[in-house]
């Protein structure tokens, strides 16, 4: 076995090894591609490994250790294996968004977090599988066939960035992208024990990551440790002239807060109303109290709000999710890129079979859902009437945020469940009423793990901050971690 | 509001969906599923309610007039399922294609 317990080790960890000289970074980049060699055949967490980009990265910062720079000359992320969700464009790879619409797509640009990523020092490992262009809550709906949930691989790691949640979990990476739509980042990180932020829209620039809904798309993290989440948040948010909606903002030191992780005088809301809704589990709504109770006797206040209108985010998202994926996927036409018919007579017959051949089941139901919901007459009907409901969320939130620094719910309502369980599509929109709220206002939200339920699978808190309130966030967030102290090695990790 | 076999039909077309028989009839009891569920919004009294297009209030954004090198046409078209001298490869415009 490697000499590097990389499964083990968090990125500070990585880097500190890496600048004591206790090993190299191309050691690093062996024991991570040595696990997905060893791993992903059962897991299916990558669509494409790059185990070139991952050494030449990892010689770059033996280099500069040989050069004798110390730890603190070495970039933040030095050396710690990464991965990005295959919707985010790295020059010369594939960039499928598990579709077999752009199956031989090779990425000409970079996407800009990916890039600062890199430019922080992370390993390159590959490119993580996800339901099809991000369409799903459990990895199913990926061409390719889904990711497994490394705690049972019986069980889905949930979506859409299932390979995301699913490479952490396992031990392959140590810290990945994802984006979240409805909860594409966090609910996955919930299903599989890992630590998941959406970051407030705008915080992250979204160029480069191959759009689902423009106005609810954002660029976040996973990792083992709140710490390391941080980490990464640091290095990828800020302003970027290629995308228009990034917001420009004073530096915040988003690792100090969350080293800080001191829960006392935080204003805590449980957000009663939509704990108490139908579908939540016993488990997961007693393990959410229970984590409220921790905040509690570390010194936070902690009451309970109610977002009403939040009950209806899951409508409004139905309609204003599949209207702007319907409108971004007008792209792709069999012309320019992707996949393209040999048998049609003229332009129209090429567009509608390409488009049939290349996108899969979901993706053709968000599609058809989205155009009826903007054709003339429904228009008024159903995407008017959601953004005014997306109104009155942001309201609800930011009336909420006036007395309370951070709110709990749950992150999804049940842990895991097994392959095929969920097969109707609406059972499956479910399963994203926790987390789609806070897409449809545009503030930021992490999944922190905070239990264990039916089958020893993790249950994950979400703790929701008001707009470029992560600090906060993390601040909560590593307070509760530090005071679970929960073993969250997956069997993959804790066998190895 | 139900769907019938001809809107789904109709909604494909504008989609630029080529559907098969038995894919309309399973997307109309999905779509009516669905649309039954969120048909719930109607409910919500939204008449005095300004819409919200987007969750961070930007205005006239602009970058630098700076030239930056742009993608050569080479890089343009690489992705390309079929090109011929530089250029996409399209099949005819003006034969055949029905629009209701």
């Amino acid at each position: 076995m490697s000499k590097v317990d990389v499964q083990n080790l968090t990125a500070s960890e990585v880097r500190a090894g890496i600048a004591a000289g206790e090993f190299s970074a191309v050691e690093v980049a062996d024991a991570a591609l040595a696990r997905i060699d060893a791993l992903d055949a059962g897991v299916h967490a990558f669509n494409q490994v790059t185990p070139d980009l991952a050494i030449a990265a990892a010689e770059k910062i033996d280099a500069l250790v040989r050069g004798r720079a110390g730890e603190a000359d070495l970039p933040p992320l030095a050396g710690v294996p990464a991965a990005f969700k295959d919707n985010m464009n790295l020059i010369g790879t594939h960039t499928t968004c598990s579709s077999r619409i752009l199956e031989s797509y090779v990425s000409p640009y970079d996407c800009t977090a990916v890039a600062r990523l890199i430019s922080a020092g992370v390993l390159p490992l590959g490119k993580l599988n996800m339901d099809e262009f991000a369409f799903g809550s459990s990895g199913e709906t990926s061409a390719w066939g889904g990711a497994k949930n490394p705690w049972d691989l019986e069980r889905v790691p949930g979506g859409s960035s299932a390979g995301s949640a699913a490479a952490v979990a396992a031990g392959m990476a140590t810290v990945t992208l994802g984006s979240d739509t409805g909860g594409s980042i966090r609910q996955p990180g919930s299903l599989t024990g890992t630590v998941a932020l959406k970051p407030t829209y705008g915080r992250v620039s979204r160029y480069g990551c191959v759009a689902f809904a423009s106005s609810l798309d954002q660029i976040g993290p996973f990792s083992r440790t709140v710490e390391d989440n941080a980490t990464v948040l640091q290095a990828i948010c800020g302003k970027d002239q290629l995308d228009a909606t990034s917001a420009d903002r004073v530096p915040e030191d988003f690792v100090a807060a969350a080293r800080n992780a001191d829960a006392a005088g935080l204003r805590v809301a449980i957000v009663r109303d939509l704990l108490d809704m139908e579908g939540v589990t016993a488990e997961v709504r007693d393990s959410v109290l229970a984590a409220a109770k921790r905040f509690e006797a570390m010194g936070a206040t902690v009451g309970e709000v109610d977002l009403p209108t939040s009950q209806h985010g899951l409508s409004a998202y139905y309609i204003v999710g599949p209207a702007e994926a319907s409108s971004n996927l007008a792209r792709f036409d069999g012309i320019r890129y992707g996949h393209r018919s040999e048998d049609a007579r003229d332009t129209i017959e090429l567009y509608m079979k390409s488009r049939a051949e290349g996108f899969g089941p979901e993706a053709k139901r968000r599609i058809m859902l989205g155009t009826y919901a903007l054709s003339a007459g429904y228009y008024d009907a159903y995407y008017g009437q959601a953004q005014k409901a997306r109104t009155l969320i942001a309201t609800e939130f930011t009336d909420a945020f006036k007395d309370y620094d951070v709110l709990l719910t749950p992150t999804s309502p049940q842990v895991a469940w097994r392959f095929g369980e969920k097969s109707d599509p609406l059972t499956m929109y479910l399963s994203d009423i926790y987390t789609i709220p806070i897409n449809l206002a545009g503030n930021c939200a992490i999944n922190v793990p905070c239990g264990f339920g039916e089958g020893g699978m993790p249950i994950g808190l979400q703790i929701i901050g008001d707009y470029f309130a992560e600090s906060t966030v993390f601040r909560a967030a590593a307070a509760l971690e530090r005071d679970l102290a929960l073993d969250m090695r997956s069997p993959l990790v804790r066998g190895s | 509001m139900s769907l019938s076999e001809h809107d789904v039909r109709h909604v494909a077309m504008l989609a630029r969906l080529a559907l098969t028989d038995s894919e309309v009839e399973a997307m109309r009891d999905d779509l009516n599923c669905i649309l039954g569920h969120i048909d719930e919004i109607q409910q919500l009294d939204l008449a005095s309610v300004a819409p919200m297009a987007h969750a961070i209030a930007v205005t006239n954004v602009t970058r630098d007039d700076v030239i930056v090198p742009p993608f050569s046409q080479d890089v343009a078209i690489a992705n390309a399922p079929q090109a011929e001298n530089g250029a996409f490869v399209i099949p005819a415009i003006t034969a055949g294609g029905e629009d209701e």
